[in-house]
């Protein structure tokens, strides 16, 4: 088998299955991150200008707590689905290409994880 | 990777000055880019002073004014002279237009013409439109059906469904959109690009057609279809007032509703 078509079946082993999925799911997120992100901005002002045990007793309430874990999710997953596609327009070597987009999809994987562990580590562990 | 600076050999130099006459009062100059690949030279800009005078009011007229009057070196592809063919499109004052329906006093100062912008130039002004044409085929832009037409009638259609057509048949496929189009520019090879996927979306819109599956199918790619990213350009580029990034929209629609909704 020649070297083309090789990197051809690469290229296809890599290539984002489900198009329109990936575009409606980043517009999903996208649209979900508008009101969840009001939540972040109150943790972050809580988190700055009151005590932890004031900003966990707001925390602790469940909807704040989804809110906010709604958000992590949401903007960890709108993150790499957006840095895969500038790394697609932009990246034109193949190899270098897929390279990029697994090593952003595990950064986002790994601070989403972390994310979400501290998360459940606090909402826990008080 | 992405270039973003040009090669030693295309960056552009300055060329010649062709004067008006003493006796010209009402002169305009035209910057136009001149290239010829058999020269090994780079390009150039050369300057040519016309009495407006003298000269009709398209930027076309001022560009046949320099062929048959000043510089009949000059070469540039034209035939309808009323934005029908789409012979014309080039990139005028740094924004894609075609050279025939636009009026010369539209702009001010010097008129800066260049050929279609991240297109291999052929000569001058004239653009390699292999590829895109060779795109332009690859969404069978022509009628499928199944079943057999009426042996007695033509295909007929409601006025509303008629209707669906408008803004999508108007396309005179001159490539200004495409080629305004910075994703079409790093990714033409595989991206479709603006004016194709307007015409795509001219079939899928047609009720006389029937071969919705498999035209999206088709585009069902993330390079062939997933690279516009709204930017805009060509919906504010096209010199026939048409809505390429609407049409565009319009499919990505069509293939949430049919994939994921």
């Amino acid at each position: 088998m020649d070297y083309k078509k090789q990197l051809e079946i690469a290229a296809d082993l890599f290539s984002v299955k489900n198009p329109t999925a990936h575009f409606w799911y980043q517009r999903v997120t996208a649209v979900a991150l508008i009101p969840l992100s009001v939540w972040l901005i109150v943790l972050l002002n809580k988190a700055l200008s009151e005590s932890y045990a004031e900003t966990l007793a707001w925390l602790v309430s469940p909807i704040n707590a989804f809110a906010i874990i709604g958000w992590t999710i949401a903007v960890f997953y709108h993150a790499a689905l957006g840095v895969q596609v500038v790394i697609e327009d932009y990246v034109s070597t193949i190899s270098v290409r897929h390279l990029a987009i697994r090593a952003t999809n595990l950064t986002f994987l790994f601070l989403g994880v972390a994310a979400l562990a501290a998360m459940i580590f606090i909402l826990f562990a008080r | 990777m992405v270039e973003f600076t040009l090669p030693k050999n295309s960056v552009v130099k300055k060329g010649k000055l062709f004067k008006a006459a003493e006796a010209a009062s009402n002169v305009r100059n035209f910057e136009v880019y001149r290239w010829d690949p058999d020269s090994g030279e780079n390009p150039r800009i050369d300057t040519y002073e016309i009495d407006m005078d003298q000269c009709g009011p398209m930027v076309l007229d001022a560009i046949l004014k320099i062929k048959n009057e000043i510089d009949s070196s000059l070469t540039f592809r034209r035939s309808c002279r009323e934005g029908v063919c789409g012979s014309c499109a080039m990139n005028i004052n740094g924004k894609n237009t075609l050279a025939c329906t636009k009026a010369i006093s539209d702009y001010t100062g010097t008129v800066k013409i260049f050929p279609l912008p991240h297109m291999s130039v052929v000569k001058d002004l004239v653009a390699d439109m292999s590829h895109f044409f060779d795109q332009y085929a690859s969404i069978k832009p022509w009628l499928t059906n199944e079943t057999d037409a009426p042996a007695d009638s033509e295909r007929l259609q409601s006025k509303d469904e008629r209707a669906k057509l408008d803004g999508l048949y108007e396309c005179v496929l001159c490539a200004c959109c495409s080629t305004s189009c910075p994703s079409y520019w790093w990714n033409s090879d595989k991206y479709l690009g603006p004016a194709i996927l307007l015409q795509a979306y001219r079939w899928l819109a047609d009720s006389r057609d029937s071969n919705d599956e498999e035209r999206l199918n088709e585009l069902n790619e993330s390079f062939k279809l997933y690279r516009c990213h709204t930017i805009m350009n060509c919906t504010d580029t096209c010199p026939k007032g048409l809505n390429p990034a609407k049409a565009i929209a319009e499919i990505k629609k069509m293939l949430v509703e049919r994939d994921i909704l």
